[in-house]
C-alpha cells in the first residue's frame, strides 16, 4: 500500500471510531480495522554481532499497540543478527542494512538512513528504546521528518495517545500526537522484552542512502563487569554518599550485590565523590531502573534519585537518618549504621544461598 | 582558524530542588508562586562556553545566550550574562510553553542570523525531560552532534568530545560547526559574583517575538492530562538485619 493512502485510511478510520465511541480512548483489541492499518518500525540495537535484548522494548511497546511490526538493524555483518531478531515474537519483517558505517550508531548517517526506510515503508509509528542510542538518534530523525517526538513513554493509551513522566517522574503527562509518523522512544523498564523466540519474520535488505558521516568515532571506554546490566537487572544494590569513600563503597556494595546476584548502582552524590563510575548512576540524569528489588544503603532519597528507581517492585533501604526521604518510599527500611548492617546482611544472605 | 561564535540556549524552569505539584484541574504543573531558576544543564552550557574563552586555545568572538519564554526568562538571561555571556536574545512568549521542535526551528534561524558555529545546549530540561532540542537542531542544520558531553576539547576547527553513553563513555571528533549537549559531569558552573551581576545589567539584551522569526509556536502535541504519579506506600521500618531479611522474603523479593 502506498504510504499516503495508508495515512488517509488511518485518519478516516480514526475519525469513524471517534464518532461511534462514547469515550475518546480507542479500544485497540476490538479495533481490527485500525490495527490493520497501523504499522510500526522498531529500531533494534546490536553490538558486534549481538542483538541488544533491551532494545526489544520497542517491539514490546509496538505489540501492545497492535498492527504490523517491522524491525530494523544496521551495521557490519548484520545479517546473522537479523536472522536472530526474526525469531523475536511479534515481528513480521526485519529490515537490515549491511554497512560498517552504521556500526557506531552515529546519528549523522543513521538519521537520513532511517528517514529513507520510514518513508519507503510508510510506517505510522517509529519506536526505539530511550537508551543513549535512541535518545541521541530519534530526535534528529523527528526533526528531519518535521515531527514532534514523544520521549520516554511508559504507557500507550491508543495509537496516538501516550503517557510519559515529566519533572523527574513527579508528574505524569498524557499527550496526543497529530503527527505522522509518530516518533516515540520507550522506557525499557515499562515495556520489558519478552522471549526472543517463537517468531518467524521475513528478513529483507533495507534502503541504504549511504549518507557520508561528518563525525569520526574515536574510541570508547566501557565499564566491564560480570554482574547483570544495571538497566535490566532484576535486583539492584545501590550505594550513596553514606559510604564515605571509594574504598568503603568497593568493599561493601559489590559484596552485597554478589550475595543477591544483583547489579550495582549509585547515587549522583556517590558518583560525584568518585566512589563509583558514572555509568552506575541511578536517577533523573542517570539510568532508570525498575527491578524486583532495589536495595540501597547510604542514600537519602533526593527527588532526582527517586526519579530513577521509584518504579521498583520492592524498595529496601538502610540509612542511619530515620527522617531521610528514602524511608517514605521504602517498603522495608532499616535505621542503622550501614558499616555494621551491610556486612551483616551480606553474610546472612550469602550463607542462605 | 575560525573564531568561535557560541550560541547557548537557556531555559527557565521550576527550581530543581522543588517538588512540583499537579494543579487541581489536572492540566499542568503549578508554576505560579513557585521558585524558578535556570535549567541546571544550561548552567553547564554557559560555563563551558566561558571556559572555552578562558582556555584561550581558540579565540571566542561571541557568547550569545538565548531564551524563549515568558518575560521572567529575562532573569535567567541576566544570570547567563553574569556568568560570562556577552549578550542575550529573548523571544518573549507568554501563552504556551514551546515544544522542542519549535525551539529547534527558532534556534536554526538564530544560528543563521547570528552566524554561530557552535551551539552548546543542556542535554535535557528538567521540566519536560524530553532530551530532544539539541539533536533536532543538529538535524535541521545538518551539523554534527555530540550529545551528553562530559569533556569538550576544541583545537583549530576540530572538536573532540567525550560522551556519556550506556555502560561508559565514547569519544567523537568532528569539525565545526557543531552541536554539543552537556551532561552533568562536564564542569562545575561558577557562581555569578556581585560585580558581574551588576555588569550583566548593562549587557545588551534584545527582545524579539516568534513572529520575527516567522514561527507561530503552534503545538503538535495536545496535553490530554497531567496527573500525580501513583503514590508509594512506604514507611515499613524494621529493627534489625534479620527483620529486613524476613520482610524481604515475605514480599517475595528474595
Amino acid at each position: 500500500m502506498m504510504p499516503p493512502i495508508r495515512n488517509a485510511l488511518l485518519r478516516q478510520a480514526t475519525t469513524c471510531l471517534r464518532q461511534t465511541q462514547p469515550t475518546p480512548h480507542l479500544h485497540l483489541s476490538r479495533n481490527t480495522t485500525l490495527q490493520r492499518l497501523l504499522s510500526t518500525l522498531a529500531i533494534l540495537e546490536q553490538r558486534e554481532g549481538k542483538l541488544n535484548h533491551s532494545s526489544l522494548a520497542a517491539v514490546t511497546a509496538a505489540q501492545r499497540m497492535g498492527g504490523t511490526i517491522h524491525g530494523l538493524l544496521a551495521g557490519s555483518n548484520v545479517k546473522p543478527v537479523a536472522d536472530e531478531a526474526a525469531k523475536v515474537d511479534g515481528l513480521e519483517k526485519i529490515l537490515y542494512i549491511e554497512n560498517s558505517d552504521y556500526d557506531k550508531g552515529l546519528p549523522e548517517n543513521w538519521a537520513p538512513m532511517l528517514v529513507e526506510n520510514i518513508k519507503k515503508g510508510g510506517y505510522t509509528h517509529v519506536f526505539a528504546g530511550h537508551s543513549a542510542f535512541g535518545k541521541n538518534l530519534l530526535p534528529r530523525v523527528a526533526a528531519l521528518m518535521d515531527v514532534q517526538q514523544v520521549s520516554d513513554i511508559t504507557r500507550i493509551e491508543s495509537e496516538d495517545t501516550f503517557t510519559r513522566p515529566i519533572y523527574a517522574g513527579n508528574a505524569v503527562l498524557t499527550v496526543q500526537s497529530a503527527d505522522t509518523p509518530k516518533i516515540v522512544t520507550v522506557r525499557g523498564t515499562a515495556f520489558p522484552s519478552g522471549a526472543a523466540e517463537g517468531g518467524s519474520a521475513s528478513v529483507e535488505e533495507g534502503v541504504d542512502p549511504k549518507t557520508p558521516c561528518p563525525t569520526e568515532w574515536v574510541s570508547e571506554n566501557l565499564a566491564k563487569s560480570d554482574r547483570p546490566e544495571l538497566g535490566t537487572a532484576t535486583r539492584v544494590v545501590s550505594g550513596g554518599r553514606g559510604l564515605k569513600s571509594k574504598e568503603e563503597f568497593d568493599r561493601l556494595i559489590p559484596a552485597l550485590a554478589d550475595a543477591l546476584g544483583a547489579a550495582v548502582g549509585a547515587s549522583r552524590a556517590a558518583v560525584d565523590s568518585g566512589f563509583a563510575d558514572n555509568s552506575l548512576q541511578v536517577g533523573q540524569t542517570g539510568k532508570n531502573v525498575a527491578p524486583q528489588l532495589y536495595l540501597c544503603a547510604g542514600i537519602s532519597g533526593a527527588i532526582q534519585h527517586l526519579a530513577g528507581m521509584k518504579d521498583s517492585k520492592v524498595i529496601a533501604c538502610i540509612n542511619k537518618d530515620a527522617d531521610a526521604p528514602i524511608f517514605q518510599v521504602a517498603d522495608v527500611g532499616l535505621v542503622g549504621d550501614l558499616f555494621e548492617t551491610v556486612p551483616e546482611l551480606t553474610e546472612k544472605l550469602g550463607s542462605q544461598s | 582558524m575560525s573564531k568561535l561564535r557560541i550560541l547557548v540556549p537557556v531555559k527557565r524552569v521550576i527550581d530543581y530542588a522543588i517538588k512540583p505539584r499537579v494543579n487541581k484541574a489536572n492540566t499542568a504543573v503549578e508554576t505560579i508562586g513557585v521558585k524558578h531558576s535556570m535549567n541546571p544543564f544550561d548552567e553547564l552550557s554557559i560555563e563551558e562556553a566561558v571556559r572555552l574563552r578562558e582556555r584561550k586555545k581558540v579565540p571566542v568572538e561571541d557568547i550569545l545566550a538565548f531564551s524563549a519564554g515568558p518575560a521572567k526568562s529575562q532573569d535567567i538571561l541576566r544570570t547567563a550574562m553574569a556568568m560570562g555571556a556577552d549578550r542575550g536574545i529573548h523571544v518573549v512568549e507568554e501563552k504556551a510553553e514551546l515544544e522542542p521542535l519549535c525551539i529547534a526551528k527558532l534556534l536554526q534561524k538564530v544560528v543563521e542570523e547570528e552566524k554561530s558555529n557552535l551551539v552548546i545546549l543542556g542535554k535535557q530540561s528538567i521540566d519536560d525531560d524530553a532530551n530532544q532540542t539539541g539533536q533536532m537542531l543538529a538535524g535541521l542544520l545538518n551539523w554534527p552532534q555530540a550529545t551528553q558531553a562530559s569533556k569538550v576539547d576544541i583545537e583549530g576547527d576540530t572538536c573532540t568530545v567525550t560522551r556519556e553513553v550506556d555502560g561508559g563513555v565514547e569519544t567523537l571528533r568532528a569539525k565545526l560547526p557543531m552541536i554539543i549537549t552537556t551532561d552533568l559531569r562536564l564542569n562545575e558552573p561558577r557562581y555569578a559574583s556581585l560585580p558581574n551581576i551588576m555588569k550583566a545589567k548593562k549587557k545588551p539584551l534584545q527582545k524579539k517575538t516568534l513572529a520575527d522569526f516567522g514561527l507561530d509556536g503552534e503545538k503538535r502535541l495536545k496535553t490530554v492530562r497531567v496527573e500525580e504519579p501513583a503514590a508509594r506506600q512506604g514507611g515499613g521500618k524494621v529493627e534489625s538485619v534479620d527483620g529486613m531479611i524476613s520482610k524481604l522474603k515475605e514480599l517475595g523479593a528474595i
